[in-house]
């Protein structure tokens, strides 16, 4: 599916720095992010991929610049509606995140108790928890504890948790990282499927060629803090720049 | 110079760290205050520390009034001075040693699995996923946490002198042939409010230090295992040095209006 760029984008960085001491790790980075778009963001180990997608839900506070969300400015937002606005934005965590001291059901009813009231269509929460673990296929294991499931199984409840208040963004820090290569075709699959049936942006943050190829619709190259270059992946990996190549070399 | 250097850069550490813990302290305050309530969690705080608390509580308050009699009871001995006992026992136990060393005990047990829970989620971005779903980590695990301990302390407490007194019953009904009933009507004759009051409130500021410092280290645990167990360890530490502060000024504040 291709992004209709001419509508306003769902959410826009400009010019965004940010700094820890004197490691300068965004220099002025833009992007934006069109609806029904997977825009996946590449750069090495340590260019910022993270800090960045952290400036956007709020976790880290850039220097400087602007982050919209469907035309709302998250950076001079109060923390009430910052918390608002969140619950229309799914993260997926590196490391999944979930919540060890609950249940798989514990850890998907968890954003439920709170915000129900904001899911459209809001069917109950056993109900909710049940049809996200159905999307990731792990409908069984919904009585498990994180630590009996293996790291793939923890991704897919992890995706659950972030679907489970039907969001409009869905970002996804490194989500391949880590697992084998089976397992990481599973959550790609996945993570089309779920845009499919949940008519998402996603924004995806990854080293991994394989997953952007599969998922991308458009890739921006994260480096040295900057967006350095920026195309669809046929574009990307044909480029006459040899630095630009060199990201989709496996 | 290096060794300056050194010392300069510690007594900064250590005097911005209490400024943190400071702004930590005050922003528990403004959260206590403000809704949502996370009364469900806070309840399952209480039972949980309350709970996993007793079993260690009762036997350190056991051992400690029998051990306390049997160590006093050849000095009042030697001065024919064996019917002190009961007053002895239950004054020093009520007023000092009781609270502290059950704070202590609680120091250890609550304070160090509190920082380490907290580290752990902080370094698996356990506290970053709650955020972004919109919940504020902050009101959910420091608040109903640091209150916990400052309500279950004090019962703990009350609980361990308990145990301590029948510890030392025990001792004086085998060694010296005293009444359980002689012996706790001794306790009762001997014990003012003046004694009971102020150990009991300063109990609660026990546990508030417990509690704050146990999530002060394990909410801004760095990164990595090593945060997590520097977190669980220095909570202790500080977590018992606090409670000789605390103990200390209570002391001095209980001297003032009673005058001990």
């Amino acid at each position: 599916m291709n992004p209709d760029k001419n509508k306003n984008p769902v959410l826009e960085l400009k010019d965004i720095k940010k700094s820890f001491g004197d490691n300068h790790v965004l220099n002025g980075f833009n992007m934006a992010l069109y609806e029904g778009e997977n825009l996946v963001i590449m750069g090495k180990s340590g260019s910022g991929k993270s800090v960045m997608v952290k400036c956007i839900v709020g976790l880290i506070q850039p220097d400087s610049g602007s982050i919209t969300i469907r035309d709302r400015d998250i950076i001079t937002m109060g923390q009430t509606e910052l918390d608002f606005l969140r619950t229309e934005i799914g993260f997926l965590f590196q490391g999944s995140a979930l919540y060890d001291s609950m249940t798989v059901r514990e850890n998907l009813e968890f954003p439920l108790r709170r915000h129900k009231d904001k899911v459209e269509n809001f069917k109950g929460t056993e109900e909710s928890v049940k049809e996200a673990l159905k999307s990731v296929g792990l409908l069984d294991s919904i009585d498990l504890m994180p630590s009996e499931l293996s790291g793939g199984m923890q991704r897919r409840v992890a995706l659950a948790r972030a679907l489970i208040l039907k969001p409009k963004i869905i970002m996804y820090d490194e989500p391949t990282t880590g697992l084998d290569p089976i397992t990481s075709n599973e959550i790609i699959q996945l993570m089309r499927n779920v845009q499919k049936e949940y008519n998402t942006s996603s924004l995806i943050i990854t080293h991994d060629v394989d997953c952007a190829r599969v998922i991308s619709n458009r890739i921006i190259l994260l480096v040295d803090g900057i967006n350095y270059a920026e195309g669809t992946f046929e574009e990307l990996s044909n480029s006459s720049d040899p630095q630009t190549r060199a990201f989709f070399k496996n | 110079m290096a060794k300056s250097i050194t010392l300069l850069d510690r007594t900064r550490t250590f005097f911005s760290e209490i400024g943190d813990m400071s702004f930590f302290a005050s922003r528990f305050f403004r959260e206590l205050f403000s809704r949502p309530f996370e009364w469900k969690e806070l309840l399952r705080q209480c039972y949980n520390m309350g709970n996993r608390s007793l079993f260690l509580v009762v036997v350190t308050g056991f051992i400690l009034g029998l051990v306390f009699t049997l160590q006093s009871r050849p000095t009042l001995s030697q001065f024919g001075a064996e019917s002190w006992m009961p007053s002895m026992v239950s004054l020093s136990i009520v007023r000092e040693i009781g609270p502290v060393i059950i704070a202590l005990i609680c120091a250890g047990r609550i304070g160090s699995g509190i920082g380490a829970e907290l580290g752990s989620m902080r370094v698996t971005e356990q506290i970053d996923a709650m955020e972004v779903s919109g919940t504020n980590p902050f009101k959910y695990l420091v608040v109903t946490r640091i209150l916990a301990v400052t309500l279950m302390l004090p019962l703990l407490v009350i609980l361990g002198d308990t145990v301590a007194l029948l510890g030392s019953a025990m001792v004086e009904n085998l060694k010296g042939g005293v009444s359980y009933t002689l012996y706790f009507n001794q306790v009762f004759d001997s014990l003012k409010f003046s004694d009971v009051f102020p150990a009991t409130i300063k109990t609660f500021f026990f546990g508030f230090a417990i509690g704050l410092v146990g999530t002060y280290k394990g909410y801004n645990c760095a990164k990595g295992t090593v945060g997590v167990g520097e977190a669980s360890n220095s909570a202790v530490v500080y977590a018992s040095m606090l409670v000789f502060i605390v103990d200390f000024i209570a002391v001095f504040v209980t001297d003032i209006f009673f005058e001990i």
